[in-house]
This record gives structure tokens, C-alpha cells and sequence, in this order.
């Protein structure tokens, strides 16, 4: 099984992204993209509506195979080693979706009971006690029988990150965590993936616009611009904000409107 | 038993010098070099699943080594752990003198303590419970320290088992002091137990068969209320629709159309001609004992037109478009798609219900005829080849037997049963809930109440048609 999660004092590349070029059929998306994740930190991938930044975080968890391009996992070429060797490393990803995808038909528990299920020889009453764990590291514990459908949204993003949490993941994914919450759920969940970077030492990925939650929990990131379909600042969002010069990623840090859309009127 | 140790040593020299550079494994040496040459014992591993002697030949002879290697003597475990992937990718070296989970509980008056050692993960199956009731006894203990010593690797496994302790502790009002504890281990425990309330699911109560049977007739008489009031506004927007008073948009009408008649052909054309070929089989069979062999042709088609084809095409319909329809409305329903109709003041019933009813409808008695038409095909095929009928008097015997009412009945259920599966699937589909799994089961319920509706209406013509002599 591989070991992706951080020893102590490592904080060496864990996911490396080396000229990706990812596409939808003839519809190009991103063209020469490269950027590294190092262990143990909280990596934010940022840009505008429409850049890309879903459809990176989908070639890195297995769902979109880059058109070109080498992403390196631990050292291991992520989409060359093989169906079943891709297999076990996302075994070790944790990803919560940004509709939090829980199975609807199934209750929250057994959202987070599947996984265990399948990939560990864990008796019953221990799965249980884990799922209860990870219900309660997120706050809902007491919605253990509840269906997705039961839920408010803050609460299903929690559930999904439960899931997420299940089989101890060493990298957790999160796509858009905080759409769609208020503010208060929004900072909730941001403290939660600190305290969860924190005490489980997990390498943290998060696709987000929010620009709040950015600044409050990212130390690292990339900015990818739609035009150009590639990366045009790396940083953390605080260190953009403060320095980088170029006129899109100032615009997003600052909210301003770049100059082609001032002309435009509502 | 000494062959493992002298094995074990080779391997990893091995190792060191050729095949992962990259690990340092010269602890290991002394590691085993303290081990006695008897009851020493070799195990491997994997998942957390204790797997001895085989499985460790089989992952040396497939030239790479993966998961712990644990050299047990008697009760004490020392495991050397040797994370590598393959024959080249170190993901990660490890090593530790870690035991499995142990913990102990040290009363001490006020002042208790508890302490854990060895190696805490969770997916290793080998996480002790702390038992609810552990600190009943504990009456004078004001205060539970937990402590660490020698702890190896740990992970949500520990928080879970102190967790438990933690509960206990508060079940007795003793306050736990963790300050002891990793910062990593204090943030995942005062994560825990916060967060906003959550009201508890309503438990299931047990209800008396009345209140059963009243709650299901209640629901059978309101499904058909609402039934009622969309069969009504259908009615009511079919009739306005051709002078332009309903929101009906001709591509949908247009594209329904295609799905309920072109795309239906092929199936509606295997099933009949089998049917007639079936009952031209039957009827042979038994028709020939008595030299009426030519009467094969009477029965396929007065089977076919009045009963068959009507029922079949019905059936097939019910299944195919009837689940279909279900399942779109339902998908809507979960996406929100119909709240968005009624909130713009898109009438549903003149948007998704008209377009697909009015579609079936009006194919649904094409397809009837086309179903007859090839049926009867099927039984000539059947009576040419196993009778000797020839084509010109199975035709003539066909057009004798059945007269042009028996196709007016057909007509006439076949326009009642694209009535019955396009407002029933509809309406199953409306009343879906909002999830994926609601999909599938309004899509199975429109397709079991489609194929017995047509069943039991076929039964009510049949009543109807006998009492006016039909």
C-alpha cells in the first residue's frame, strides 16, 4: 500500500503536475500545465468560472486521463502504472465532491460504512464505531440514519467529508467546499480541513473561488487564467494578493473588474 | 524456525546494497541480531491481517516487498516496517519497535491516568473499545490525564479509542486532561462531539393494521385525486391545443412523436410477429387433427386484432415509453427542473404531460395496426411452411374471418391504453422523490402499473364488448 501521507519533517513533492494538457474531445480546457503539491500542505488551485480547476482536480483522482503531460504521484506515474496500481492510490484519496455526491439511496452511516466495507476485513461493530468516529469529527454523529435527502446543505458537504475521511485518507480532495454555504458554515468547514490537516497530517487540495477561505487556510496554490489555458501565478493566495503583478490574478485577488469586461454594462 | 532469521538478514543486505538504495535498513541488523534463534517466527502483514510463512515466500519471489515484517518472540513484537511499491518506487521508510494497541488504566484517587502504547491504526482491526462503563467504579477520580509512551504509528484509530474514554470520563463527571496528548491528537479530540445539534431521526413506531390499512386507502384515493386533476387539465389543454390556447411547443409534440412511434417499431414488430407466429404454431397443431387446417388463418387474426396485438403493443409501450416518461419526470423532479416550470408559470401538464400523452396517442393505434399487420405476417409464414396454405387463400381467409369491427374495437383500446400508460407514468413520475433511487422506482412503478392496468382494462373492454355484442 503506498504511504502518501507526510512523515513528520517531510514536506518533500508529493503530487507533481508536468506539462498537462487536458481536454474535453476536439474542446482544449488546459495546455501546458505544470505545478507541484508538496506533503502535508494545503494547496489551493484558483481562477475565474470556466478555468479549469475542476477538470484538474478530475485528471488527478483518476477521472480525466490528461491529453499529454506526466502527473507523478509519491515518485509514480500516476496514469502509466496500470488500472489496479491507480487503483490502490486512490485508495488512499479522499475527495469530496462539490455536491458532496453521498449515495442517496443509502443513509448517511452507510455512506460512510461503503468504503470500509469493501476495502477492509473489519468486523461490523468496529465499522460502526469508525463511522460514528468520523460522523462526529464533522458534527454528525446524530444524523447517522438520516438519508442525504434529509440533510441541509452544509450538513451533506459534512457527510461527504466524512465519507471522504473513512478509509483515513492521506490526501483529501475537496472541489468547491465552501459553494453554496453561509458564511458561518463556510468558516466552520474551513477550520475543520485545518484541524483535519493538522491532526491527521493529510495533504490537502482544495479547487475554490472563495476567496475568504483561500486567505484563511491555502499556504500554497496555483492560478489558472481561461484565456491563456494554463497556469499564470503560483503562490499562496496571500502571497498573490500581496505580490503578483499580473493584471487577471489582481482583479480575482481584489475583486476588480479587468479592464475588457469596465466596458461592459449590465 | 533460525532459516527465517538468516533468510530475513539476506534480504535485507540484499536490499540496503541493490535494490532500494534509497532505504536505510542497518537498524535492522541489530534488531535481529538480539533475537534468539528459537521461537523465532516470521509473519507478514497485510491489510492488518496477520498472514504467516507463504506470503512472505511469495512476495520475495516476486521480487518485492510490501506491508510490515513482523519477528515476534513470545509476546514482544518488533516490526520492522519496509514501505516500497514494486521493484523501484519508495514511497516511504518507517521504522519503529512498536507493539500492538495497549492501554492501561491507573487509578490514583483524584488523580487517575490513562496511557496507550504500541501502534494505533484504525483499519488494522486491532483497536480496543474503551468500554462505556469503564470509569463507573472510579467514584473519587476527579481528573483522567491521558498519556503517550511509546506509542508508534497512530492515527484516527487512537483518537477513536480516546475518544471513547473521553465520553466515558464526561458520563462521570471527571475532567480529562490531554495536555499530554500530541497537538495533533488534541486538535481530532476537541473536534469531536462539536458542531451544530442535529435533530434525531423520527423512530419507527409500530401502527395497528387499521391505521395501516386506512393510511394506504387514504393514499390510493388521494393518488387518485391528483390522477384525476391532471387527466382533467390534460383533457383540457389536448382540447385547446389546435387553436393555439395551450403552451405546447410543436419540436416537443414532434419529438415524442418520434420516440413513441419510429423508435418503437423494432420491438413492437419482433413481439407480434412472434405472437402470431406462436398462435399459428397453437392452432395447427390442433386444427390439423381435425383436416380444418386453413382455419389457422381465423384464429391468428381474430386473436391478433381484437386481444393480441392491442394488449401487446400496450404492454410494450408501457414498458418502454411508460418507463421512460417516469424516469425523465423524476430525474426533473430531482434536479429541480419542475420547480423551476412552476415558479417561471410554465404550465406542467401543458409542457412535459400534453406533449407526451398527446404523442402516444395518437402512434399508440399506428403502431396497433402495424402490430396486426405484421402478426398476421407471422402466422402466414407459420401456415405456409407448416400447413401447405398457400399465401392468396391465407389472405382470403384472414379478410373473411375478420371483420372491420374487430379493428374499430382494437382502435378503440388500443387509444384507452396509450391514455392509461402516458397518465399513469406521468404522474408517477410527478410525484417522485427527489433522489436517485426515486428514479428507478418510479420508472419500476410505471411499468408495473402501465402492463396491469392494460391487463385489467382489457378485461373491462372484454366485459363491455361481450355485453354489446361485439
Amino acid at each position: 500500500m503506498a504511504e502518501l501521507r507526510s512523515p513528520d519533517s517531510d514536506t518533500g513533492p508529493l503530487i507533481v503536475l508536468s506539462g498537462i494538457t487536458l481536454a474535453f474531445g476536439p474542446k482544449l480546457i488546459l495546455q501546458d500545465l505544470s505545478f507541484t503539491i508538496h506533503r502535508g500542505s494545503i494547496f489551493a488551485i484558483m481562477g475565474g468560472s470556466g478555468c479549469g480547476k475542476s477538470t484538474v482536480l478530475q485528471s488527478m483522482i483518476g477521472l480525466l486521463r490528461p491529453g499529454s503531460g506526466l502527473i507523478r504521484v509519491a515518485g509514480e506515474d500516476y496514469w502509466a502504472c496500470g488500472e489496479e496500481r491507480r487503483a490502490v492510490i486512490d485508495r488512499r484519496f479522499g475527495v469530496l465532491f462539490q455536491g458532496a455526491a453521498l449515495w442517496s439511496a443509502l443513509t448517511v452511516g452507510e455512506n460512510v460504512a461503503l468504503p470500509l466495507q469493501m476495502f477492509t476485513k473489519l468486523s461490523e461493530a468496529a465499522i460502526y464505531r469508525l463511522v460514528k468516529f468520523k460522523l462526529s469529527l464533522v458534527g454528525l454523529d446524530e444524523a447517522i440514519n438520516l438519508r442525504p435527502s434529509e440533510l441541509s446543505g452544509g450538513m451533506r458537504k459534512r457527510a461527504g467529508l466524512a465519507r471522504a475521511l473513512a478509509l483515513d485518507p492521506d490526501v483529501l480532495f475537496f472541489d468547491e467546499p465552501s459553494a453554496g454555504l453561509d458564511p458561518i458554515t463556510s468558516r466552520r468547514l474551513d477550520d475543520l480541513i485545518l484541524n483535519l490537516r493538522d491532526g491527521l497530517g493529510a495533504t490537502i487540495v482544495i479547487v475554490s473561488h472563495e476567496l475568504p477561505s483561500l486567505f484563511a487556510i491555502a499556504d500554497d496554490g496555483v492560478f489558472l487564467d481561461a484565456e491563456t489555458k494554463t497556469a499564470i501565478a503560483h503562490g499562496s493566495p496571500s502571497e498573490l494578493r500581496d505580490t503578483c503583478r499580473d493584471r487577471q490574478v489582481e482583479a480575482f485577488m481584489h475583486r476588480e473588474r479587468v479592464p475588457e469586461e469596465a466596458a461592459v454594462t449590465l | 524456525m533460525a532459516g527465517y532469521k538468516g533468510r530475513l538478514l539476506d534480504l535485507f543486505s540484499a536490499l540496503s546494497a541493490n535494490a532500494l538504495p534509497l532505504l536505510n535498513l542497518e537498524w535492522i541488523t541489530p534488531v535481529l541480531g538480539s533475537l534468539p534463534l528459537i521461537d523465532c517466527m516470521v509473519a507478514n502483514e497485510v491489510r492488518g491481517q496477520a498472514c504467516q510463512g507463504r506470503s512472505r515466500r511469495s512476495a520475495l519471489s516476486n521480487g518485492r516487498i510490501q506491508g510490515a515484517w513482523v519477528i515476534s518472540e513470545g509476546a514482544q513484537n518488533t516490526t520492522a516496517r519496509v514501505d516500497t511499491v514494486d521493484d523501484a518506487t519508495t514511497l516511504k521508510t518507517h521504522s519503529n519497535m512498536a507493539e500492538a494497541p495497549l492501554w492501561e488504566l491507573r487509578p490514583g484517587g483524584k488523580h487517575a491516568a490513562l496511557s496507550v502504547s504500541g501502534e494505533w491504526v484504525a483499519l488494522s482491526g486491532r483497536i480496543p473499545e474503551f468500554s462505556p462503563d469503564g470509569l463507573n467504579k472510579m467514584v473519587e477520580c476527579e481528573t483522567l490525564a491521558f498519556t503517550m509512551t511509546d506509542v508508534g504509528r497512530w492515527d484516527s484509530g487512537l483518537i477513536e479509542f480516546l475518544w471513547g474514554a473521553k465520553q466515558a470520563a464526561e458520563r462521570n463527571n471527571i475532567t480529562v486532561n490531554d495536555t499530554a496528548l500530541p497537538m495533533a491528537a488534541r486538535k481530532l479530540l476537541g473536534l469531536l462531539g462539536s458542531g451544530p445539534p442535529v435533530t434525531k431521526a423520527a423512530k419507527h413506531q409500530r401502527r395497528f393494521i387499521l391505521t395501516f390499512i386506512g393510511d394506504r386507502v387514504m393514499a390510493i384515493l388521494s393518488d387518485l385525486g391528483t390522477l384525476s386533476v391532471v387527466f382533467s387539465a390534460t383533457v383540457k389543454a389536448g382540447a385547446l391545443a389546435p387553436f393555439g390556447r395551450a403552451r405546447v411547443r410543436t419540436v416537443d409534440v414532434l419529438a415524442n412523436l418520434r420516440d413513441a412511434g419510429p423508435s418503437a417499431l423494432l420491438i413492437v414488430s419482433v413481439v407480434n410477429f412472434l405472437i402470431g407466429a406462436i398462435l399459428a404454431f397453437v392452432g395447427a397443431a390442433q386444427l390439423r387433427k381435425f383436416a380444418a387446417g386453413t382455419y389457422v388463418a381465423n384464429l391468428v387474426g381474430l386473436a391478433l386484432v381484437r386481444e393480441m396485438a392491442p394488449v401487446m403493443t400496450a404492454i410494450v409501450m408501457a414498458g418502454r415509453t411508460g418507463g421512460a416518461y417516469a424516469a425523465r419526470i423524476a430525474t426533473m423532479q430531482g434536479g429541480e427542473e419542475i420547480d423551476a416550470l412552476k415558479v417561471i408559470g410554465i404550465p406542467v401538464v401543458d409542457y412535459i404531460i400534453l406533449p407526451a400523452n398527446l404523442s402516444l396517442v395518437i402512434m399508440m393505434p399506428f403502431l396497433y395496426l402495424y402490430g396486426c399487420l405484421v402478426g398476421i405476417t407471422g402466422g402466414l409464414v407459420v401456415a405456409t411452411t407448416m400447413l401447405g396454405i398457400t399465401v392468396s387463400s391465407y389472405v382470403h381467409q384472414t379478410l373473411t374471418a375478420v371483420p372491420l369491427s374487430q379493428f374499430e374495437f382494437g382502435f378503440v383500446k388500443s387509444i384507452a391504453f396509450a391514455f392509461l400508460i402516458g397518465m399513469t407514468s406521468c404522474h408517477i413520475g410527478l410525484k417522485a422523490g427527489r433522489s436517485s433511487a426515486d428514479v428507478g422506482i418510479s420508472a419500476t412503478q410505471a411499468v408495473v402499473v402501465g402492463i396491469v392496468g392494460v391487463i385489467a382494462m382489457d378485461a373491462v373492454f372484454a366485459v363491455l364488448a361481450n355485453s354489446i355484442g361485439i
